[in-house]
């Protein structure tokens, strides 16, 4: 076991310095004139080139940087689920950008460089440098919220989520601190290494940390006692973002917390019972306020806090198995919430619409293909055979299950169950309701079209071949590097 | 009492006093000069503690730029102390505010209390002060050699947080103040 | 030689008044700096911990959330610019178009 591997190798954080580069260009390119209108397009360029990058490093598993990096085949395949999120959500964007007058190049520097700081927490071992990789993903996230500066709701958003991301960020600096002072290091291969020694010589400052830091990302993928910002900053921001933080963010999250606890404290028994409040909690209170929300974006806020708490299950069970589970439900959970998202962004491109449930009166009738699709997202979140959504709760529920936590499976089915009633009704609205107002069509764009072939075959592809999708994230596992 | 345990005394108190009045305060001017004093006293802690270059650095970087760059926006925006700023006056209110922070700080002065300091045996290197502990070289060379990567992270955070208040602060043309029409939600 | 401890409890103290700073203050500068003395808590205590284990790598640490906090900082008050033009106002209650 090679600790502080001292070689400056950048080949491992080519994907980072290819999406670095682009941002790069953005910026630069930002004083000419048709920067509008060729941003977009570097940023693409730069995405495929960081996906081409993961691709060449797929299978190879290297620590460099004097320790620094860690980039075995769990970080790396985060990388690639980062990327195509940001990917995703750019082509979302684009159209949105340009109908709401806020599409500036610098926005998409911004999107890049918080998948960086993304990609930098997944694929490092030390807690300072997930630290520093939260605040590359958050500080443009915050501007991104309140990326329409002419809206109120949108500036509100942003400062919202300003507030909420630095209070949560103290919280897990002072748990850093504490860990730190227990064990002298803050690289968790050193502390898994000294687990026990630790423990048993400073207890008490090793377990608040733990509390600081779960407190800290708790907030940051809003779990339930910690989740009072998330609807009002998902409503107000502008749907895109909403889209990309509703994933994003979110997966980086879980990549930090399956990293430090389930890599890192893995040894400490009370972990899964606070865990599994947690995620008891996060499921039901996430499920039943959405129950009664009329608005798509905060119904989609609301689920989203759900979602997360099925996540929680797996970081609840522990082990290979949740593991793989957990990014297997992840990767179903990016393609068909993003395109619930893509859908309701199509819907606020007419002029003058919000995201009301009434807007999407007559939509079947108009747009017989969109509604299928929308009412296939909605099945999927819902976790309806054979989508996506159906295989991902069920990998997470028999990971439970294999590992006793029998109750916890059944509150989570209990859950599912309960979300399909605020689901349908979605799809309700859009097929059976009628109002005296006509439906205003949609434009369709090019982007968004990518994005929902995309996003439907990914649902429906994982959905009819999970096991050869169980396979490919099973070998998504730590690296004692 | 030793002189060391007098400065320790002193600069702790007007550390959580600076802070105290900070929070307390419903003028922001005279907010962020208390949270200088606080923010000096705490420099002074750092000096104590061997981290000269640190205390240094906070005094110039924290006092010195920072919190000008809070006067400066304060002194922008041409704030006038109004009534309705500062914490409402009822206690009642926030009290369930008030009893959680207590404690919180409750909490984590029973911990520090009870576990000090059995991990100070915990590896070989910790009995002795290193030479040139805290000193601009001693932190330089971690910082240039181990610490590179997270050193190279910081500009990058640093360029994203120009670009992003560059973006936030800077006025669109033709776009002035939002008239009721253009409240829409986005 | 006063015991490392004491300068912890200090750190711990004024995390707790930062915190109560950002649960209670209206005035949403007073917030911010609110944030900036929670993180300066983290940072003392880091600080402390370096010097009883006698190990630099603390330091360095502080160094680097300097930097994070100067980030938070610039961002925040160009945010506070950005809603203060929009709303005249930056009493917090009053940002209440959506429920808090």
């Amino acid at each position: 076991m090679d600790l502080t591997s001292a070689s400056i190798n950048f080949s491992i954080i080519y994907p980072e310095i290819s999406l670095l580069i682009a941002a790069a260009l953005i910026l630069v390119s930002v004083f000419h004139k048709s920067a509008n209108r060729i941003a977009p397009y570097i940023a693409l360029i730069g995405i495929v080139v960081s996906i081409a990058m993961i691709f060449k490093q797929w299978g190879h598993q290297e620590s460099g940087f004097f320790g620094m990096i860690t980039c075995d085949s769990f970080g790396v395949t985060f990388k690639l689920i980062f990327d195509v999120t940001a990917l995703l959500s750019l082509l979302i964007a684009h159209r949105y950008m340009i109908s709401k007058g806020i599409n500036r190049p610098e926005f998409y520097a911004l999107l890049l460089i918080s998948t960086m700081g993304m990609m930098v927490m997944a694929n490092t071992t030390d807690l300072i440098v997930i630290f520093l990789g939260l605040e590359i993903m958050s500080v443009p996230l915050y501007v991104m919220a309140g990326f329409a500066k002419r809206s109120l709701w949108s500036s509100e958003a942003g400062i919202k989520y300003f507030i909420m991301g630095a209070f949560a960020s103290s919280f897990l600096l002072m748990g850093i601190a504490f860990i730190y002072g227990a064990s002298s290091t803050t690289d968790l291969r050193r502390i898994v290494a000294d687990f026990h020694f630790i423990m048993s010589n400073s207890p008490a400052y090793m377990l608040t940390g733990m509390a600081l830091i779960l407190v800290g990302f708790g907030f940051k993928i809003g779990a339930v006692p910690f989740h009072s910002w998330v609807p009002d900053v998902y409503e107000g921001a502008p749907t895109p973002v909403t889209a990309f933080f509703s994933v994003g963010p979110k997966a980086a999250g879980i990549a930090a917390l399956l990293r430090i606890f389930i890599f890192g404290f893995a040894n400490v028994m009370m972990l899964s019972t606070v865990f599994w409040v947690l995620a008891v909690l996060t499921m039901s209170v996430g499920n039943i306020l959405a129950l009664k929300q009329n608005n798509i974006k905060r119904l989609l806020a609301y689920s989203s806090i759900a979602h997360a708490g099925y996540i929680l299950v797996a970081l609840t069970v522990g082990g290979n198995d949740a593991i793989s589970a957990a990014i297997f439900y992840l990767v179903a959970y990016i393609m068909f919430n993003l395109g619930a998202f893509a859908v309701v962004t199509l819907m606020e491109t007419r002029s003058g619409c919000k995201s009301d449930f009434s807007e999407l009166v007559g939509l079947a009738k108009v747009h017989p293909y969109l509604a299928a699709v929308l009412t296939l997202f909605m099945f999927a979140l819902a976790g309806f055979p054979p989508t996506a959504g159906f295989f991902g709760k069920f990998y997470i529920f028999s990971a439970a299950i294999k590992s006793g936590y029998i109750w916890l499976a059944v509150i989570g089915m209990l859950n599912s169950f309960l979300s399909v009633y605020y689901y349908l009704r979605v799809v309700k609205t859009s097929y059976f309701d009628s109002s005296d107002k006509s439906f205003i069509p949609v434009k369709y764009s090019l982007s968004i079209i990518i994005v929902l072939v995309i996003t439907v075959i990914g649902t429906l592809g994982i959905g009819l071949f999970p096991q050869q999708f169980l396979n490919w994230s099973q070998s998504a596992l730590f690296a004692f590097l | 009492m030793n002189l060391d345990a007098v400065i320790f005394i002193i600069s702790a108190i007007v550390a959580v006093l600076g802070a105290s009045m900070m929070i307390f305060q419903r003028n922001p001017v005279m907010a962020v000069l208390s949270f200088m004093v606080s923010l000096l006293a705490q420099a002074v802690l750092y000096i104590q503690l061997d981290a000269l270059f640190l205390g240094a650095v906070l005094i110039i970087v924290y006092a010195g730029a920072v919190l000008v760059l809070f006067l400066f926006v304060i002194m922008l925006l041409n704030l006038r102390t109004t009534k309705e700023l500062g914490p409402s006056s009822s206690l009642m209110r926030h009290l369930g505010k008030y009893f959680l922070s207590f404690l919180l700080i409750m909490e984590f002065v029973f911990i520090i209390k009870s576990s000090f300091f059995k991990g100070a045996s915990l590896v070989g290197v910790m009995n002795m002060k290193p030479e040139g502990f805290g000193t601009v070289t001693s932190v330089a060379t971690l910082l240039f050699t181990k610490y590179l990567y997270p050193f190279e992270l910081t500009s990058i955070l640093i360029l994203v947080a120009i670009v992003g208040a560059v973006v936030m602060a800077r006025k669109d043309k033709n776009i002035d103040r939002p008239t009721e029409n253009k409240l829409g939600k986005n | 030689m006063i015991s490392i401890s004491s300068y912890v409890i200090v750190a711990a103290v004024l995390f707790g008044i930062g915190t109560l700073g950002v649960l209670i203050s209206r005035n949403i500068i007073i917030l911010f700096m609110s944030l900036e003395l929670m993180l300066n808590a983290a940072s003392l205590a880091i600080i402390a911990f370096s010097r009883e284990l006698n190990v630099i790598d603390g330091h360095v640490f502080v160094f680097l959330i300097l930097a994070v906090a100067a980030a938070e900082a610039a961002v925040g008050l160009a945010m506070v610019i950005t809603l203060f033009r929009n709303k005249e106002t930056l009493n917090i209650d009053r940002f209440n178009l959506m429920k808090w």
